[in-house]
């Protein structure tokens, strides 16, 4: 093997579009853009947060790169290898694991939990039927699970116990990059703490890489290094944390931010409110689709320019954009 | 400024107990809660999952499934009149009336093969003498007022064609509809996104204000708690163990388990990277609830026997803060 590369996954101008077929033929009539040019990279041993509004794109592109979906155009560089060498196949899906939202979902009901998480070590044919039992038992010891949970079936377990044997199955063929999508939102608070604690503790020992996709702005701060604020199939902000939430320079992570509701009843802060909706990811309004939606006065000066990122100050993207970044 | 309650105050729920009938056996659900509602006044009932809060909600609007759940104990007064003495029919005039209902999902608050004008115009034929076409065009005054644009066509369309946020106002409009003194709203935003969050929250407030009503806010998150209630009731399996003002509760909290809860969130401002306060274990299961403080097994801190066999007594801390008095959970 080659020397590992800084980055544990690049992505470069990724699109995954979708036909939307209609008519006699089932002929493909429009096409929904559900990411539109993705460009960002994950440095290895961190986190990378993305965030935006349900239908933004965030889980399609999280399935992209898991490969559970075929982009049209761009490309994802793992580890410094390109995904179209197709021999890389397996290699791949061993070292890139996600974990889903909803555990209850996510695991089959009628096997044990011992049996989920031996399943891709029996499909990757790691290590013998001997010792995989050893390893199991490891690896739900690992996640905080009680002695004996191997024998039992996931409807036994609470919401966060269940949750950390999803997270036990990703783990479970050493991994490198865990792509987790909203692995806390279906959680009680105080049992989201004890998944998130996990999640810190793994990746400082295991020196695991995340690409964490979550609606919580607070808990995406807690947890990551950097973050990506994603609009309508495009990122509009990318950076480290301190610098998108010291100085947010997007409209958009600006409103987004200024909506949380902050646990404080001391500050009770003056919202920026968003109007209206999420537009159609099938037709897009012309122009930029966040200063469309605000009625911004100067939405007529995105129209007919393409709008790219521009670094606004060290490592801090923005999409650049007339009507919703100043200066 | 928390509104100031009135002397007599809109909804008082006395030692309210419930039990469901289960497989294994009967299992109580709420054990003696007491809480307040004043005039236009936000009351928030936050906790965890099966904690009781739904049930609650279910109660006062005698929703509880029959015939397995019923209520054993306790009075749920709104303006003086209890609520558990009126028949079935006396009900219907409450309910919707006198109080309208937010639910957490509008997909499933709403009949997906009837139009939207039509399922508003429901409340008002139901509960004002009106004509057809007169209800109709205060279905679509009310559209307007929950701010949906151009409502008269929207009332012709289906709930399937409107998206979450505007389901979501269609529901506020429905709860609202016949001016009820009181909303109760179970979970009105966790089905929705951030920023339509703050649209349905800033929605709320501002109706409530407008119509002078009270409300009941449930929720899990202390976020919206925050920004939307005057008083806080804290419910950990079955009991309400801290209620006070807000501002009071978030500053102060007396329960161990209003300070574990308030200590598990990430904030927006605080250090990242950090261990996170976690509460041990979970919630615990109804059928096997002791007698005496509830949080006790769960707060990682030495309890007697006697102090898990028999209830805490729930006092009056400061003006206005009562906690249940556990000795080990509750200090200042």
């Amino acid at each position: 093997m080659s020397t590992p590369a800084t980055n544990i996954l690049e992505v470069r101008d990724l699109r995954v579009h979708f036909p939307v077929r209609g008519g006699v033929f089932r002929r493909s009539i429009a096409s929904c853009k559900a990411v539109d040019g993705v460009n960002f990279s994950i440095p290895r041993g961190k986190t990378l947060g993305l965030v935006g509004e349900s239908g933004c794109g965030k889980s399609t592109l999280a399935k992209a790169i898991v490969r559970l979906v075929r982009p049209i155009a761009g490309e994802i560089v793992y580890n410094g290898i390109s995904d179209s060498r197709e021999v890389e196949e397996a290699n791949f899906r061993r070292s890139v694991q996600m974990v889903f939202q909803d555990p209850a979902e996510s695991l089959n009901g009628r096997m044990t939990v011992g049996a989920i998480v031996r399943e891709p070590l029996e499909i990757h044919k790691v290590g013998q039927d001997k010792t995989r039992a050893r390893q199991v038992e490891e690896l739900l010891e690992q996640v905080g699970l009680p002695k004996g949970s191997a024998k039992k079936y996931p409807f036994e377990f609470s919401g966060g116990q269940r949750q950390r044997i999803g997270i036990a199955r990703a783990l479970s063929l050493r991994p490198e990059l865990l792509v987790l999508d909203e692995p806390v939102s279906a959680l009680d608070v105080s049992v989201q703490s004890q998944v998130l604690n996990l999640l810190m503790d793994l990746q400082r020992e295991l020196g695991l890489s995340y690409l964490l996709i979550a609606h919580d702005l607070a808990v995406v701060r807690h947890v990551s290094d950097l973050i990506a604020v994603m609009y309508l199939g495009k990122i509009v902000e990318m950076g480290p944390i301190d610098a998108i939430y010291g100085n947010p320079m997007h409209a958009y992570t600006q409103a987004l931010l200024s909506a949380i509701p902050e646990p404080d009843p001391g500050c009770r802060k003056s919202k920026v409110l968003i109007k209206g909706d999420l537009p159609s990811p099938i037709d897009p309004p012309a122009g930029c689709a966040f200063g469309h939606r605000m009625d911004s006065p100067k939405h007529h000066l995105s129209l007919g320019r393409e709008l790219r990122m521009r670094e606004m100050e060290k490592d801090h993207w923005v999409l650049d954009c007339p009507c919703c970044v100043e200066g | 400024m928390p509104a100031q309650a009135l002397p007599e105050p809109l909804l008082k729920v006395e030692k309210l107990s419930v039990s469901f009938a289960t497989d294994e056996g009967e299992v109580e659900a709420l054990n003696e809660v007491s809480f307040e509602i004043g005039r236009g006044q936000t009351v928030g009932l936050v906790g965890e999952s099966g904690c009781g809060k739904s049930v609650t909600a279910f109660s006062i609007l005698r929703l509880l499934p029959k015939p397995i759940g019923k209520i054993t104990s306790g009075k749920i007064c709104l303006q003086n009149h209890n609520l558990l003495d009126l028949t079935a029919e006396e009900m219907h005039e409450v309910r919707g009336n006198q109080i309208g209902m937010i639910f957490q999902e509008p997909m499933n608050a709403l009949n997906p093969v009837q139009k939207i004008g039509a399922q508003l115009s429901e409340s008002f034929l139901l509960h004002r003498d009106v004509s057809e076409p007169e209800a109709w065009k205060r279905s679509v005054e009310m559209l307007e007022m929950v701010g949906i644009a151009s409502p008269e066509n929207r009332a012709h369309e289906y709930p399937h064609q409107l998206s979450g946020g505007m389901r979501q106002r269609v529901v506020i409009a429905m709860a609202l509809a016949c001016r009820p003194k009181l909303i109760i709203a179970d979970e009105p935003t966790t089905a929705l996104d951030v920023t339509v969050q703050a649209q349905i929250l800033d929605l709320i407030q501002r109706l409530r204000k407008e119509t002078n009503c009270s409300a009941l806010m449930i929720t899990h998150d202390l976020g919206v708690i925050a920004e939307t209630c005057d008083e806080v009731c804290v419910m950990y399996a079955g009991r309400i163990v801290e209620r006070g003002p807000t501002e009071r509760i978030f500053a102060g909290p007396i329960h161990a388990y209003t300070r574990d809860l308030l200590a598990s969130i990430p904030r927006i401002s605080g250090t990242t990277k950090t261990k996170l306060k976690t509460i041990e274990g979970i919630v615990p299961s109804l059928s096997e609830l002791n007698a005496g403080c509830r949080f006790g097994p769960r707060s990682g801190m030495p309890h007697s026997r006697s102090l898990l066999d028999q209830r805490p007594e729930f006092k009056e801390m400061a003006e206005g803060h009562w906690v249940e008095a556990c000795p080990v959970c509750a200090c200042l």
